[in-house]
């Protein structure tokens, strides 16, 4: 069903709620910012929000009977609520965590504890792996959703196996089934590259994965925030997630879990709040989500990243994931007119987010983005948390401009405009 | 473009960047008799260097060659070039006042002025001190040098 996108009007008006984006200067110039894909900037309402909650309605949750407690409760369990439907799940399939890194974490731990025997691990058959087991993810993975399993591999005597990427750097479903075997016990990609832009096609490969009846891990970090999300239509049994990637603040996430997956699924961090009974030597532990909330909560922070949510939306997710494919479209064709500039990824025409990476022959991106940086625009530059693809890709580090829903037209020609400048400032070979 | 981005990137440097002194087409990780190699990278960005320094024999040993191979920014190759063209026939002594005047200068965040006599071409770095994220560009080389040549001096004592 085809969306009306925002338009330019809509987003300068939309631009008025933050005042970092309006309000800055860098090097003289107003601020284009272009490096949501590491962080977004945040709305008034949403640091109202936390503001508010610290102010008027700070107590501990799930902890005491007085009023002021009950009322920070019911804020906190509103905040989860909100926050789960968002992605089509209900509260108890959505765990708190730091960030997305965090609940990788988190599943990476408590399978190796389902391994070892302990943490609750009454019903974690399912959880359990060992040297007969395969762990898969793929080559085109953030570190966050690599490294965790590398190191459940080598606490449980698994093998790690790497699905392969094209080409252009996208894992495609037959990769996939060329990769995974009857010793597949889970597979982890994501859903949207933060280097390529590129949507992975989520179905097909669940279908792969549901095959040899492997769990499937997405990591959704890049998605949520630019799309319209329902995790049980897609199928994955869990999914991580950044509030600070969507207009939330910083410090917490989500990990989502098949409600009956996260009650069998042993624990991470433990400690108070998430048990039933306690004695010196032994405890028993609660039902998903409160099952993972050890200790105090990021209380004000949930209740902030609520808010975030209610402001996407408002605006609609549907009409800001048409906004940026088209912004998508405009940088990934703007960047391949610039001579010397080579796009990652999928070429234009081919379905992207509103996110591009970039190599420009002979300037190392490190150059491209300062001087993007003295014109005011921010980009970033390095490997993006991603060195085996880059590595694939043959490169070290590249240029990544990303957009969100605060994000114009113009951002992207300024950007445009100032990129084909840098072969010349630099000197390189051609220029 | 703006004054300050010119402060940074100076014609030397520019230069350096395109023309380097001191790459190796061969590989330079293995050490002779009389030289040190030293690798060094910085994972915030992904550029690496390997520099061999080679250092003549007897009373009072010097720096004979500085080779390097490595991938980075136009900062790290420039910095690279210049100090492959500035230390050869430098004693042990000489390179560490070199070395200690040009990380001074890097973190001195625009405060101190160069001592041209002494860092020569280096001088030219002076501008990269106010940009706090290129320091580390412009030590890489130079701080894979000071090993190398420790690693060297302990072989021809
Ligand atoms: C695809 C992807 N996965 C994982 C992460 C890690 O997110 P966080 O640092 O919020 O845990 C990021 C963000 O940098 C990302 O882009």
């Amino acid at each position: 069903m085809p969306t009306t996108p925002l338009d330019n009007e809509q987003v300068l008006r939309l631009k008025r709620d933050f005042p970092l984006l309006t309000e800055s200067q860098v090097a003289g110039h107003p601020l284009v910012y272009l490096d949501t894909g590491a962080t977004s900037q945040v709305p008034l309402a949403v640091a109202d929000a936390e503001r508010d909650f610290t102010l008027h309605h700070r107590a501990a949750v799930h902890r005491g009977a007085h009023t002021l407690a009950v009322e920070a409760t019911d804020l906190f369990e509103d905040a989860r609520a909100t926050i789960a439907h968002f992605v089509g799940a209900d509260p108890y399939s959505l765990v708190w965590t730091s960030n997305a890194t965090e609940g990788l974490n988190l599943l990476s731990y408590a399978m190796s504890n389902a391994t070892a025997g302990s943490n609750g691990s009454e019903n974690a058959e399912r959880f359990r792996v060992g040297p007969d087991d395969e762990i898969v993810t793929t080559q085109a993975e953030h570190h966050a959703n690599l490294i965790p399993w590398q190191e459940l591999a080598a606490r449980t005597g698994a093998s790690l196996r790497v699905v392969p990427v094209d080409a252009r750097g996208l894992i495609t479903p037959q990769a996939v089934a060329d990769t995974v075997s009857e010793r597949t016990k889970l597979v982890a990609f994501t859903h949207v590259s933060n280097v390529t832009g590129a949507i992975t096609d989520v179905q097909a490969i669940v279908g792969e994965a549901q095959k040899i009846g492997a769990l499937t891990v997405l990591d959704a970090c890049q998605s949520v925030p630019h799309m319209p999300i329902d995790f049980p239509a897609l199928g994955v049994d869990f999914a991580v997630f950044s509030a600070h990637k969507m207009l939330g603040p910083t410090g917490i996430g989500a990990l989502y879990g098949r409600h009956e997956l996260l009650n069998a699924l042993p624990t991470f961090l433990t400690g108070g709040s998430m048990i039933t009974e306690v004695t010196t030597e032994h405890a028993r532990y609660l039902d998903s989500p409160v099952r993972f909330d050890a200790g105090t909560q990021r209380i004000s922070q949930a209740v902030a990243w609520a808010e975030a949510v209610r402001y996407l939306r408002a605006i609609g997710m549907g009409r800001i994931e048409a906004w940026e494919a088209e912004l998508g479209r405009q940088l990934a064709r703007g960047v391949t007119e610039i001579n010397g500039v080579r796009l990652i990824g999928p070429e234009p025409g081919v379905e992207r987010v509103g996110l591009v990476s970039i190599d420009v022959a002979g300037v190392h991106a490190h150059d491209v983005g300062q001087l993007l940086d003295a014109a005011g625009i921010a980009v970033r530059v390095g490997h993006h948390c991603a060195q085996p693809l880059h590595r694939e890709l043959g490169l070290t580090a590249s240029t990544r401009a990303s957009t969100y829903l605060y994000n114009t037209t113009d951002d992207v020609d300024r950007f445009l405009d100032e990129l084909s400048r840098v072969r010349g400032y630099f000197r390189a070979e051609g220029a | 473009m703006s004054a300050e981005l010119d402060q940074l990137y100076q014609t030397i440097i520019l230069e350096h960047s395109h023309k380097r002194s001191g790459e190796a087409s061969q590989d330079v990780s293995s050490a002779g008799e009389r030289s040190g190699v030293s690798h060094q990278y910085n994972p915030t960005c992904g550029d690496e260097i390997t520099v061999r320094v080679t250092v003549t024999g007897g009373e009072t040993p010097t720096v004979e060659a500085v080779e390097w191979n490595g991938e980075g920014c136009s900062i790290s190759m420039a910095a690279a070039s210049v100090l492959a063209e500035t230390a050869p026939g430098l004693s042990l002594p000489e390179l560490d006042t070199l070395i200690e005047h040009f990380r001074d200068m890097l973190r001195s965040r625009g405060q101190v002025t160069p001592d041209e006599e002494i860092l020569g071409d280096a001088a030219a770095f002076a501008g990269v001190s106010k940009f706090v994220a290129r320091v580390k560009c412009a030590m890489l080389s130079w701080v894979a040098v000071e090993d190398a040549v420790k690693h060297a001096a302990s072989k021809t004592v």
